[in-house]
């Protein structure tokens, strides 16, 4: 059994080609793009989902991390959407690669603080003392400030692996245990499948809220440095 | 040839039964053309079921259902081994 659980989360390859591009690169085709004023339904109902969330996320910075606004859009859009194909029965996840988890927190992380750095040097080091501490206590409070700007990327990155990778085995192990139980017990067996329809929906909402997550996150790095 | 012009033209459900070794080796299997397979494709099932004036559930679903079946045949390698048989 043990062998069987972790056998979604392996990388999914066919006669040694890489199939994992092919399902990363699906979801592109759930948003089509348009040049009309109005659209098909989907579309409209992607245009407003987007215009909500981008009013919502980027209200809060400066002309300068308003460029920003397209690579945290489709950020959002591919993390909940790669999340939400998740759920699908038999799908590979992508996200749940801490590889690819990396591969997308490092370089936003990096871009954010390397911004900052170069246009305002000043404020980004003073990012590093918080206002009003006791003088004695500078060196251990800047030490612990810089390792904690640098687990941010780690964080961000782990985060995401862990929740969605723990919310797919607890469907795996939760599901397998209610198709076990129906011939020892069913009053059991229905106890249980009523949580795997609970868990389920905690799924829906963690798999849009990570994308979310992720995204804030990122823009508040984004804010802290322009 | 008259009757290589007229097997160009026709599409899969035209050509008859012995005229179809020829007619899929007469087909376009450069990259470009492979590619304007897949856009040709793509493009038929978005206008006939996404790009209408009410489009309902049925255009997405369809392609999920799609999605789930291809990622079933991807992992029955592994899923065969779950069966409930006496013997695997």
């Amino acid at each position: 059994m043990n062998e069987n659980l972790f056998t979604s989360f392996i990388t999914p390859m066919m006669l040694g080609l890489p199939l994992v591009t092919l399902i990363i690169l699906f979801p592109s085709l759930l948003f089509p793009s348009s040049n009309r004023l109005i659209n098909n339904r989907l579309i409209s109902l992607q245009q407003w989902a987007l215009q909500l969330m981008s009013k919502q996320m980027m209200s809060i910075h400066n002309t300068k991390g308003q460029t920003w606004t397209l690579m945290l859009m489709s950020l959002i859009l591919f993390i909940g959407s790669t999340n939400l194909l998740g759920l699908l029965p038999h799908s590979f996840t992508p996200t749940t690669q801490l590889s690819m988890n990396l591969g997308m927190a490092i370089p936003l992380w990096a871009g954010a603080v390397i911004t900052g750095f170069r246009n305002k040097t000043k404020a980004s080091l003073a990012h590093f003392l918080p206002q009003g501490t006791p003088t004695p206590l500078i060196p251990m409070l800047v030490i612990i400030e810089t390792i904690s700007l640098f687990i941010q990327p780690m964080t961000l990155a782990v985060r995401l692996t862990a929740n969605i990778t723990a919310g797919h085995l607890l469907i795996h192990l939760i599901g397998g245990a209610t198709l076990a139980l129906t011939s020892i017990s069913p009053t059991t067996a229905l106890i249980t499948f009523i949580i795997l329809i609970l868990l389920t929906i905690l799924e829906f909402a963690v798999a849009m809220i990570q994308a979310y997550v992720f995204t804030l996150l990122v823009s508040l790095y984004l804010h802290d440095n322009t | 040839l008259a009757s290589l012009m007229n097997l160009m033209e026709k599409k899969l459900l035209e050509v008859k039964l012995g005229e179809l070794p020829s007619w899929i080796l007469m087909r376009d299997f450069t990259p470009s053309g492979i590619a304007g397979a897949f856009q040709r494709g793509y493009y038929r099932y978005y206008n006939k079921y996404v790009n209408v004036k009410k489009g309902s559930i049925a255009g997405l679903s369809m392609v999920l259902a799609a999605y789930v079946f291809l990622n079933y045949c991807r992992s029955y390698k592994e899923l065969k081994h779950e069966r409930l048989r006496k013997y695997h």
